[in-house]
């Protein structure tokens, strides 16, 4: 596993996401209200929808287009609806900010 | 034969006793009744919550009007009774309106004591008794100045909470050591008054009056130790004095109340005297529990009954604050005779002590924690012998008999003549028996049937938790819809406690109501941000975490996750140079859809979101701004071409649409706010079927709202007819700025206006003139802060963070 910089925790608004682009599509990096932080893949279970874009509570995310609730820590949509994103390590040290691809570094080598 | 009865005074006594009288001897009596207020019977005990806001005077009124015509009672309201001549048996009003009567009953209540010092008659000096002092201090609270409440005790603690509530700066002048003397001791008064100081209310105790200074009207108060407090208003709540000119005059037996025996009788068999002006066993009340006794008992007599006899009982007194929880009960002074229980959790702010005289509770002063109110004083009232539970007694009913129980296991465990509701003396089986012989389903029900929790309404959740024990799951506690799984309450009692508790941000709103999830939901944010920029639009600062996408990056996200762009085309007006500019864009940023909109606009779809500054940044070079067309607020004003180019056209609607629309731009309102106006009734512009429209004829314009053509389909009512264009739009403005308001998040227009009445927006709006104008200064002042265009502030670079992606990897980038 390869850990890769993206960037500062104060990068990200509390309560707010960000995304990070990357050979294998966007990742949505979030920061909860409490200043824990959580990176998944940036694609709703549902319909494809940009979860970064969502409204950040407790450590859930509302998609944009259909309102599903995914969990941030497990990636599962909460609630009565079934799916889930693959989630992303991420290593916080001091704020600076790490997630590990694994797909991509089979490809760079 | 009917017999004539007529009634001295209208409040809440005698209007228990009419209850009684109507259900017990229905039709014996030709009933008048003679109200020196000019109104109906209202819950007095109520009056604090309407200073606060967290009622209004429509819902704190017991007998409406249509209850007199019903019973076929007359009702004199502003008439006061100035003789009763008892040979004649008749009563006069100031007005001359004579009355005989066969049984008279004088309930003229009780007149606040005025302190006796200079200055006292001064403008600006009100004492706290009824609607109208309510209102007196509501007009003065408008100024945000400096009040003085003299008088520590309930009503003056609930006046100064309501004041500071409306803005003012509030000091309390107590004479005595510690904050309500006669109710609590003084260590739950010193923690009263902490918490009244941490809400910004000054308390000075052991102040003595010397006089009331200023010209004419006040200016300060001088106390005996030569400080001077400055203050507008000065309310005077040093207590209450039984109101017995009348019967003195009249010759009755009067002490320091008017003396009956304990059937109510005074000294003329004739005439029965009740409520707070009346004195029996030596002893005259001012709450409301053992005047409701003494309605039952007049009631009784009056009917025929005379067996009914008053008998004297402690009542527990406890303060209409919001958030202030406290309880106090029977005699809890030191005694050598007396042995204490108490109980002091210092983080908790709470306080509880109970006084014992020989193993039995004589008295009980709970402060932060009252729930077992109730079962001490059923303790106390049945002089039960408390040696065998003295161990855990202070911890209350749960932790009786083990384990501790549930709060619904503790009602459960009541026994059956247990008092629930202190107010109307009703007891857990009589509630019980009424719910199951009547089939009641709702609270209302439950009130109208047993009085329970129907007067200051605190033991509303003792009364639910009975409901659910009797009737299990079939009741639905939450008639009220919650805003979210997040809070029990619905928007209505969110929208209304953020402005009477002055709360201006959403952690302030989720602790102080008790949100049950630590940062909301998407449900619940979005709309407390609205309520807050509504409420607050000067102090609060807009959440934009919590706001929807659309709202927060100026644009519509699409289902592929690229957004649209509409920017603002003046009542659907555009020109050459906009066109261009337009064309430009879409060239330049390869926009793969452009489209006009149903709001005459024009539409450009499929942009990335990284793209958005920089188009906007070359839009705005144009003098576009954003349309707003992802917004919970105003949308498009459509119009038609109107008087300037049309033959039928009989004003210029293009002109007035531009104008509201430059006028209305960028407010926010609860759901979207979508308008048209046409030039002519053909209403070419489909005004009829808007939020807001306006359709121009020969003689004016007329306003229209409550349309609707989306999920629903509606013809729009109409609001009024108006004779110019300052005059629609200073009525449309107006109508908007109620709506934003009074709705509820994500309600559009209709259906607030079919929620509130139709006839009651017009009377606002059309009717009431003072209000419409304070509508429309309100909704003046909020637009100083909203009309920001938010594409100009991002092309500035406003939010950067929301248009860049963190970082971007690519190949060979590890971090080793």
């Amino acid at each position: 596993m390869t850990w890769f910089p993206i960037g500062n925790i104060a990068d990200i608004p509390l309560r707010g996401a960000r995304c990070v682009k990357t050979p294998e599509g966007k990742i949505a990096v979030f920061r909860t209200a409490e200043n824990e932080v959580f990176a998944i893949e940036d694609h709703c279970p549902h319909k494809g929808g940009p979860l970064s874009q969502g409204i950040v509570h407790a450590k859930a995310v509302t998609c944009p287009l259909h309102n599903w609730v995914i969990s941030l820590e497990t990636g599962k949509a909460l609630g009565a609806d079934e799916g889930a994103v693959r989630t992303i390590p991420l290593r916080n040290e001091d704020g600076a900010l790490f997630i590990a691809l694994e797909r991509l570094m089979a490809a760079a080598e | 034969m009917t017999e004539k009865l007529v009634i001295v005074g209208n409040g809440m006594a005698p209007g228990r006793m009419l209850e009684h009288l109507l259900e017990k001897a229905p039709g014996r009596y030709e009933v008048t009744i003679f109200n020196a207020e000019p109104r109906v019977n209202y819950d007095r005990i109520m009056l604090s919550p309407v200073l606060s806001g967290e009622k209004a005077y429509e819902e704190i009124i017991i007998h409406g009007d249509g209850w007199y015509i019903k019973h076929g009672i007359t009702l004199y309201k502003g008439h006061r009774i100035v003789a009763i001549d008892r040979d004649a048996k008749t009563v006069t009003s100031d007005h001359g309106v004579t009355e005989r009567y066969d049984k008279l009953v004088i309930a003229t209540g009780s007149v606040p004591f005025i302190l006796p010092v200079p200055g006292n008659d001064m403008r600006g000096v009100i004492t706290y008794r009824d609607l109208d002092d309510v209102q007196a201090m509501l007009l003065a609270a408008q100024s945000r100045e400096k009040a003085v409440v003299i008088g520590g005790g309930l009503l003056g603690l609930e006046a100064a909470a309501g004041l500071a509530g409306r803005g003012m700066d509030v000091t309390v002048l107590h004479v005595m050591p510690t904050l309500m003397d006669r109710q609590l001791d003084p260590a739950a008064g010193y923690l009263l008054q902490r918490e009244l100081e941490g809400r910004g209310i000054k308390i000075i105790c052991k102040a003595n009056t010397r006089a009331i200074v200023g010209n004419g009207k006040v200016e300060g108060i001088a106390l005996d130790d030569g400080r001077v407090i400055p203050a507008t208003l000065v309310v005077m709540a040093v207590g209450i004095r039984p109101s017995v000119s009348l019967a003195k005059e009249a010759g009755l037996a009067v002490n320091r109340g008017i003396v009956v025996d304990h059937g109510m009788q005074t000294s003329d068999g004739s005439i029965l005297a009740l409520g707070e002006c009346a004195e029996v066993g030596g002893m005259v009340y001012g709450l409301v529990a053992p005047l409701y006794e003494m309605a039952r008992v007049a009631a009784a007599h009056l009917a025929g009954d005379r067996s009914a006899a008053f008998v004297h009982s402690d009542t527990p007194t406890k303060l209409k604050v919001t958030g202030i929880e406290l309880f106090s009960l029977g005699d809890f002074a030191d005694g050598d005779d007396r042995e204490e229980i108490v109980l002091r959790d210092a983080s908790a702010g709470v306080y509880k002590r109970l006084v014992l005289k020989d193993n039995r509770i004589i008295g009980t002063v709970l402060y932060g924690e009252t729930a077992d109110g109730a079962w001490f004083n059923d303790l106390k009232k049945k002089q039960t012998d408390i040696s065998e539970m003295r161990e855990t007694l202070i911890f209350g009913q749960a932790y009786q008999g083990g384990a501790p129980l549930d709060p619904m296991a503790a009602v459960a465990a009541l026994p059956d003549d247990a008092e629930i509701c202190g107010c109307n003396g009703v007891c857990k089986g009589k509630i019980v028996s009424t719910i199951t012989e009547k089939g009641l389903a709702s609270l209302d029900d439950v009130r109208a049937h047993t009085k329970a929790s129907a007067s200051c309404g605190s033991c509303t959740g003792l009364v639910e938790q009975l409901m659910t024990l009797t009737l299990g799951d079939s009741y639905n506690p939450a008639a009220v819809q919650p805003l979210c799984g997040c809070t029990d309450l619905g928007h209505d009692d969110v929208r209304r406690l953020i402005k009477a508790k002055g709360l201006k941000t959403i952690p302030a709103v989720m602790q102080e109501l008790e949100w049950k999830t630590s940062c909301g939901c998407a449900k619940c944010r979005p709309a407390l941000n609205y309520y807050l920029v509504c409420d607050w639009p000067d102090e609060y600062a807009d959440d934009y975490q919590s706001r929807f996408i659309n709202e927060r990056v100026h644009a519509n996200i699409q289902k592929d996750g690229t957004y649209s762009v509409v920017p603002r085309m003046w009542g659907g007006v555009t020109n050459s140079g906009e066109l261009r500019a337009i064309a430009d864009v879409v060239d330049k940023f390869e926009i793969p859809l452009v489209k006009v909109t149903g709001g005459q606009r024009i539409d450009l779809l499929g942009i990335e979101k990284e793209d958005l500054p920089a188009v906007w940044a070359d839009l705005g070079k144009a003098g576009f701004i954003s349309g707003q067309a992802y917004a919970k607020g105003l949308r498009t004003v459509k119009t038609c071409v109107g008087s300037d180019w049309c033959r039928f056209g009989t004003q210029d609607s293009t002109g007035l649409g531009i104008r509201i629309e430059k006028f209305m731009w960028g407010s926010w309102t609860p759901a979207k706010l979508k308008m048209a106006v046409s030039g002519c009734p053909r209403n070419c512009a489909e005004a009829t079927c808007k939020d807001i429209g306006v359709v121009c004829v020969d003689s004016g314009f007329e306003i229209h709202f409550a349309g609707a053509a989306g999920l629903d389909i509606k013809g729009t009512e109409v609001l009024g007819l108006v004779k110019t264009e300052d005059e629609a739009l200073e009525h449309i403005v107006a109508l908007t700025q109620m709506y934003r308001e009074q709705a509820r998040y994500l309600e559009r227009i209709y259906k607030w206006a079919k929620r509130i009445g139709l006839d009651e927006i017009r009377r606002q709006i059309m009717g009431d003139a003072d209000k419409r104008r304070a509508f429309y200064d309100r909704f003046v002042f909020s637009q100083k802060f909203a009309q920001v265009d938010p594409w100009s502030e991002r092309v500035s670079g406003k939010d950067k963070h929301e248009f860049r992606p963190m970082a971007t990897i690519g190949y060979g980038e590890a971090a080793e």
